[in-house]
């Protein structure tokens, strides 16, 4: 009797887990590569959060309804992190090994960034930090792992500098000029004290920084330091409501928006679509891509995704600034698995290691741009196994009362300022983990 | 001096706004005794229900006027909260007559995470606009005396003067009416105030529905500076430090504590701030009211704690 019972237990579990494994839904599963997608669409930074996220799921499945990546589908799943990095954390640990493994992850987030960058060598999984992050993460030399692709916040705020500096008509006129730093004080506000301050010396211009504590709702007291001691400039390092409070602000004390330069975390439609008339004149930088609802790739979602009702968020909202950013933050992920591909084999579920390799070999000419719907939007990228930002081009764009419109011409990034900082910084976080960094000969493995 | 007298302007027109907010805490607190963890979300709630109201009504009813779309979202918005009210009490308060307060503050927990998430679901988590018209731009007075003449944010100051009013009105509905006598004696005993045929559960929805016309005030005043979003829900923290300093159970404590408070934290911003990096006006408030409750744990106008051996 109990033999005959092991038996049909045996038999029993033997028929559901060759059922397990034969069925439909796991052989798709084994055929996807899987986006882990870290949103907040919750909390005090949703209406930021928000918008990005809806651009990032659109992109992946625009790439499905275009038929993958050279065939492979891709899969994804959300998980709400509400911009704390605890819970950032806490959603990498739980998705990082679902549906065969995350391809890469990019939480939009500077503090969930820090957190993550001693996790992804362990696991091999790459992060994109796409305009946000550790400004030293360039250096793929140590940060072997860390993408900061298209920019950094260094980058930031030396192009800031350089657009001052043309405004009063050339580098050496910011000398004696006093430019404030209005900061949300968490990590990602304090990174560009740094090059400001070194630029500063340079330049002979003084900085001042006022920090705003999260999430910036009140900041009277800033602005009314800014009006006391009058800069000639400020520079907004905001993100959330913090941005539009400091525009607000400066309507009631009288400072001129035209004097104040946003990084291009404050330089989007929640940032100032209710200050309205208030924020006209504003200028903020762009990773490149400003508002864009006339590219290609936005009429190609709105006619493969939203069109057939797949659209994950208000259609009206598709080419806004946040969207956009997104979106492009979706497709340097999936041109890094198409570059992998190319290496390991088309048609094929890359690993992270072997994303991490595409990521490093990324060369997106304008010609590969321009066909993929981004014509207009953004310039060439190119990685190296040592350079994993890949771009430093900027644009600033200023607002109108209604909308962003472009106000300037392309600006590069000075390397001869940021690189010897780049290594710098890089090479003390090396030792303090103490890490080897990878010569040129191990770049070529 | 011009630059102090400014911080000092600024700090009482902030107070002011404080003392809006405190006032939701010392409300429910001085009638049930419950501490209310959810004032936060119920400004934020009352806030979205305004801002979409004023939105939808001209499309639904065909108003041009803004005046009146924004009356009839008011008043819309103000029976949603009396809505609210009832449903605390029913579903909540009722059940937790006679609780210890560290069960109802828990409850009032449970009740803001309720709130936030009904009220995103519904309304959505967008920025949304309130506009009743405050003006926004600065104006200078006493150019003559000083260099550049005082600053004087129009906005914070016809909001603390809308702020003042609510708080004057209020204290005499407490102080004048029956009403006002009954909640206070709800607030000390509830089995007391039962046995002398106090009706519990009809205050309690009273006293939610004063609390949630209040959270509606503040909403309108912080969501037309700050837009409706999200953010709105921390305001409430700017509140937990002036009762602490100003008493859980005293009008008047929030309305000093409020001005106390924000006196302090732009003054301690603006000179102290520089000397040891600044963005310390938050936890400064903090540590002011921890200061005052080494002294008087009860804050500066609290019943005196008496307990008997």
């Amino acid at each position: 009797m109990k033999l005959g019972k092991l038996a049909l237990s045996t038999a029993a579990t033997a028929v559901v887990l060759s059922s397990l494994l034969t069925s439909p839904h796991a052989l798709a599963q084994a055929k996807e590569q899987f986006f882990p997608v870290l949103v907040y669409r919750t909390g005090a930074y949703a209406p930021n959060g928000t918008p990005w996220a809806n651009g990032y799921v659109d992109y992946l499945k625009l790439v499905n309804a275009r038929g993958g990546i050279n065939g492979v589908k891709i899969s994804f799943e959300e998980c709400e992190t509400a911009y704390a990095t605890d819970r950032g954390v806490e959603c990498y640990e739980r998705l990082k090994g679902k549906h065969g493994g995350a391809t890469v992850f990019q939480p939009l987030s500077t503090g969930v960034t820090f957190a993550l960058t001693e996790k992804a060598p362990v696991d091999k999984i790459p992060l994109i930090t796409a305009g946000y992050g550790r400004s030293e993460s360039q250096n793929g030399a140590v940060f072997t792992w860390n993408f900061p692709l298209l920019g950094t916040y260094w980058v930031g705020a030396d192009v800031a500098i350089q657009h001052i500096a043309k405004k009063l008509g050339g580098v050496a006129n910011l000398k004696g000029k006093k430019i404030a730093l209005v900061y949300h004080d968490s990590p990602y506000g304090k990174e560009p004290i740094a090059v400001l301050q070194e630029l500063g010396k340079t330049y002979g211009f003084e900085v001042q920084l006022l920090p705003v504590a999260h999430p910036g709702v009140e900041q009277k007291a800033t602005w009314l330091q800014i009006r006391q001691q009058k800069p000639d400039y400020v520079l907004l390092w905001g993100w959330g409501v913090m941005n539009s409070t400091s525009l607000r602000e400066a309507q009631a004390t009288g400072y001129p928006r035209e004097k104040m330069i946003g990084i291009w975390w404050a330089g989007a439609e929640p940032d100032v679509k209710d200050v309205a008339e208030g924020a006209k004149g504003y200028s903020a930088l762009t990773l490149q891509h400003g508002a864009e609802p006339n590219s290609k790739v936005v009429k190609d979602v709105l006619e493969l995704v939203h069109a057939k009702g797949q659209g994950t968020g208000p259609k009206d909202e598709v080419g806004q600034v946040l969207y956009m950013r997104g979106l492009l933050s979706a497709m340097l992920g999936v041109e890094g698995v198409r570059k992998a591909q190319e290496r390991y084999g088309k048609g094929k579920v890359m690993t992270g290691e072997q994303v991490r390799w595409g990521l490093e070999n990324l060369n997106l000419d304008q010609k590969t741009l321009d066909a993929m719907g981004f014509a207009g939007v953004m310039r060439p990228v190119q990685t190296s196994c040592l350079d994993h930002m890949g771009s430093s081009w900027v644009r600033v764009h200023t607002w109108n009362g209604s909308k962003w419109e472009f106000s300037s011409d392309w600006y590069q990034a000075d390397e001869k300022v940021l690189r010897p900082m780049v290594m710098l910084a890089s090479s003390k976080y090396a030792d303090e983990k103490k890490l080897k960094p990878r010569t040129p000969e191990e770049c070529k493995k | 001096m011009g630059f102090f007298l400014e911080t000092l302007i600024g700090g009482l027109m902030a107070g002011m706004l404080y003392s809006l907010v405190a006032l939701g805490f010392v409300l429910i607190f001085k009638a049930s005794g419950v501490f209310n963890f959810a004032q936060g979300a119920m400004v934020l709630f009352a806030a979205l229900a305004m801002a979409r109201f004023s939105a939808w009504i001209p499309q639904w009813l065909g108003i041009d006027s803004r005046f009146l779309a924004n009356t009839v979202a008011f008043l819309l918005a103000g029976a949603l909260m009396f809505v609210v009210a009832w449903l605390i009490e029913r579903l909540v308060l009722r059940h937790l007559v006679n609780q210890e307060g560290a069960t109802l503050l828990m409850a009032t927990l449970g009740i803001a995470y309720v709130l936030e998430g009904v009220g995103t679901s519904v309304f959505g988590s967008d920025i949304y606009k309130i506009d009743v018209g405050m003006p926004k731009e600065p104006v200078m007075i006493l150019e003559g005396a000083f260099e550049g003449g005082l600053l004087i944010n129009k906005e914070d100051f016809v909001a603390a003067l809308i702020a003042g009013v609510l708080v004057g009105l209020l204290a005499l509905f407490f102080q004048k009416t029956s009403t006002g006598r009954a909640l206070r004696a709800v607030a000390d005993d509830h089995q007391a105030a039962q046995s002398i045929g106090i009706p519990l559960n009809r205050i309690w929805v009273i006293v939610w529905c004063v609390a949630g016309v209040v959270a509606l005030v503040a909403g309108v005043i912080w969501g037309s500076k700050l837009g409706v979003q999200f953010s709105l829900a921390t305001v409430a923290l700017r509140g937990l430090p002036v009762v602490i300093l100003g008493g859980l159970t005293s009008i008047p404590g929030a309305i000093i504590g409020g001005l106390i408070i924000g006196v302090g934290e732009k003054l301690s911003e603006v000179y102290l701030g520089p000397m040891i990096g600044g963005g310390i006006e938050i936890w400064f408030a903090y540590q002011l009211a921890l200061v005052f409750l080494l002294f008087r744990p009860q804050g500066l106008f609290g019943e005196k704690i008496i307990d008997r051996v």
